[in-house]
């Protein structure tokens, strides 16, 4: 998911078909499209709309209001970095510059990932990471740059 | 030869896989026929990975585990544990030791997705009994327990499971708030890793107690350790008969599924997150109506905590007692506390209420980590007041909490050092309240963003006083004009930083310019 624009209506439709029979399937819809296209692309949400009963303004509306989901892909792989207290006071502060130099990469800001006495953490994927000092940010860094993380 | 490597999200972030990988090999290599079982996590996590090897004398315990000293440890198991990562006895760890683990009772211990362990290490009673017992006694069993809910508010769970079991309705539903988004707290994530069977028994006996038939858990993206565990573990249950259209055989039926968030602190609001089930945005709903009577899809809901569901099944298989005879006050049982950010022991404290702030931090947490004095404790997340140690008498305790202007919340607890600048965290609160805000009030929405400006100002050294004093009415007005506690709670942290600490907000004073007259 670098970049290009690879989603089709195929692929879009098969995912929602899968969810569509479920109460409240929105959410879980808007997630798989997240996950399978690395964004909510801007023409699935009438797709989305009509097969679901709502109006497009409707899903437009879920779709930015939640933060994991994007309306653009990123043209770079993503980490994200926890800022929130605890990784805050065991001192995540240090090591985001170093992060959020390097130019390979896009950092996201997101608080907690429930590993708050093992910070700083942060996460690629679904992988997670604890106890980031200099030397593992700079081989996240690289891991994830080569997009070498699971 | 029995092996375990905790499959915790906290151990695989500080290479716990690479570890089960090396065991495995080295097993291989020397022809151990060993089974490496993905335990959860005993909740020490300044030891991760701490690995165990099943003994004659007991599981002993090689902490902070890299690859490279797997060779070395299976040296060790053969000789007596002799090895410079061995911790010896697990169990006698004095952390692990000076807690009294209801709750947690099997995590860490058993495989997690193995029900055979969990019925072993007494799982399932408490849904025996409350089969047995039916469910108006067993709604009362939870009330006489004393048990509040876990998740920051502390409303008595009875009283909630009274209420939405009076509701007639065809169909009720059980809702597990999963989102535990708060800074500082990992107990729910812990518990749905490492014993999600427990949870499935909570909500089970929820849902037979107010005769609701279906359950959601709905748990925060941030956590695919959680929602793999609880997925599994659901699968099996159905399975094994412990969820379907019998339970356990019985004549009543009860079913769940997980709902995965999409990155919105304000979805663990229980009505956010019910319009986030139900596929919209997630703003709060006005109170009345009470989600137990009006809730999800407009049905009966109860909406629990996943820690206030892990503490039913203890309740209705040792009885309401047993719980209540644990703690103070109107704060009964146990409460896992989370002991987080710069400590030297943190991790998962489970214990009775009473004990004091100084306790947990500076003999349990062992002070902090970077070895520098302690400043400041955050408790009860980012809408938790910040305490000096000069007020580290104050009890575990609802209450005491309250009257010292504070909350519990969610348990977490998150320690400073004296490099902490607490005006940058006032403004922290108010920008992560500009973040997560929902957007449906304004003292909340553009309170926060004024308040950040404000902070700004103060920090910059720029009319400090005249700046305060508007941080205060700022906090006023959020405090009293917010609809859910996201908008209203913000000011715990600004005005405890700046009460207890008003020296790092009076620094720029020194800087200041002569106001323009
Ligand atoms: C902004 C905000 C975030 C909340 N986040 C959570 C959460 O992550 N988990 C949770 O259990 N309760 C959370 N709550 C509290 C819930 O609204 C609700 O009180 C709780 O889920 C009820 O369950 P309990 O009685 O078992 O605690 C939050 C409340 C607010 C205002
Ligand atoms: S206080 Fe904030 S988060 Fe809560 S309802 Fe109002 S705007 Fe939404
Ligand atoms: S505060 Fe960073 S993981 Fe919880």
């Amino acid at each position: 998911m670098s970049g290009q624009e690879l989603w089709t209506v195929d692929e879009a439709e098969q995912i929602i078909r899968r969810h569509a029979g479920r109460k409240g399937a929105l959410l879980p819809i808007l997630n798989a499209l997240q996950a399978a296209f690395g964004h909510v692309p801007g023409g699935v949400v009438p797709i989305v709309a009509e097969a679901l009963n709502l109006s497009r303004a409707e899903v437009h509306g879920v779709v930015t209001f939640y933060h994991d989901l994007k309306t653009a892909p990123d043209d770079r792989p993503v980490v994200k970095l926890c800022r929130a207290e605890a990784c805050q006071a065991r001192g995540v502060g240090r090591i985001a510059p170093l992060l959020e130099a390097d130019e390979r990469i896009h950092v996201e800001t997101v608080y907690c990932l429930g590993l708050c006495a093992s910070g700083p953490a942060a996460m690629v994927g679904e992988a997670v990471f604890g106890r980031l000092d200099d030397a593992g940010a700079r081989q996240l860094i690289d891991a994830t740059a080569r997009e070498a993380v699971r | 030869m029995r092996l375990f490597v905790p499959g915790d999200a906290a151990a695989c972030a500080v290479g716990a896989d690479a570890v089960a990988a090396a065991l495995e090999r080295e097993a291989r290599a020397r022809g151990i026929d060993a089974t490496i079982v993905r335990n959860g996590s005993r909740g020490l996590f300044e030891m991760e990975p701490l690995i165990e090897a099943e003994t004659e004398q007991g599981r002993i315990g090689f902490a902070r585990v890299r690859p490279d000293d797997v060779a070395g440890i299976f040296d060790a198991i053969g000789n007596e544990g002799d090895h410079p990562n061995a911790v010896g006895l697990v169990e006698e760890i004095p952390f692990l030791k000076r807690q009294t683990r209801l709750t947690f009772a099997r995590c860490g211990i058993t495989d997690p997705q193995s029900i055979d362990e969990y019925r072993a290490l007494g799982g399932l009673k408490g849904l025996e009994r409350a089969i047995a017992i039916g469910p108006a006694p067993t709604v009362e069993e939870v009330v006489d327990s004393g048990l509040r809910g876990r998740g920051g508010a502390g409303f008595p769970t009875g009283i909630k499971w009274r209420t939405a079991a009076g509701a007639p309705a065809a169909q009720k539903y059980i809702v597990c708030n999963a989102d535990e988004g708060d800074s500082g707290t990992f107990a729910d994530r812990m518990l749905m890793e490492g014993d999600p069977f427990l949870l499935i028994e909570g909500m089970a006996i929820a849902g037979l107690a107010i005769g609701a038939t279906y359950g959601y858990i709905y748990i925060r993206s941030e956590y695919p350790h959680a929602i793999r565990a609880m997925n599994r573990a659901i699968e099996t249950a159905r399975r094994h008969g412990l969820l379907g259209r019998s339970l356990l055989g019985s004549a009543h039926g009860f079913d769940m599924e997980v709902r995965v968030g999409a990155g919105a602190y304000v979805c663990g609001e229980e009505t956010s997150l019910l319009e986030s089930i139900e596929g919209r945005r997630g703003e709060v709903r006005a109170k009345p109506p009470l989600p137990a009577l009006v809730g999800l899809f407009g049905r009966p809901t109860i909406i629990n905590n996943v820690l206030s569901l892990a503490a039913v099944p203890f309740i209705l298989a040792e009885g309401a007692r047993a719980y209540a005879d644990f703690g103070m006050g109107r704060s009964r049982g146990t409460m896992p506390i989370q002991l987080a950010g710069n400590i030297k022991n943190g991790g998962l404290f489970e214990t009775a209420f009473g004990i004091t702030l100084g306790e947990l931090v500076e003999e349990i947490g062992g002070g902090t980590l970077s070895g520098r004095p302690v400043r400041a404790v955050q408790v009860g997340g980012p809408l938790g007041a910040y305490f000096p140690p000069s007020m580290f008498h104050l009890p575990f305790d609802y209450e005491a909490f309250a009257e010292a202007d504070g909350l519990i919340g969610h348990a977490g607890i998150v320690v400073f050092d004296d490099s902490v600048d607490m005006a940058r965290m006032a403004r922290f609160a108010m920008e992560f309240c500009a973040a997560e805000s929902c957007g449906k009030c304004t003292p909340c929405r553009i309170g926060s963003v004024r308040g950040i400006e404000v902070l700004d100002r103060v920090i910059a050294g720029r009319e400090v006083d005249a700046n305060l004093a508007l941080v205060a009415d700022l906090c006023e007005t959020m405090k009293f004009g917010s609809l859910c506690a996201l908008g209203g709670f913000t000011p715990y942290p600004v005005m405890s930083a700046l009460k207890h600490f008003p020296e790092d907000f009076l620094r720029g004073r020194a800087r200041e310019v002569e106001p323009a007259t």
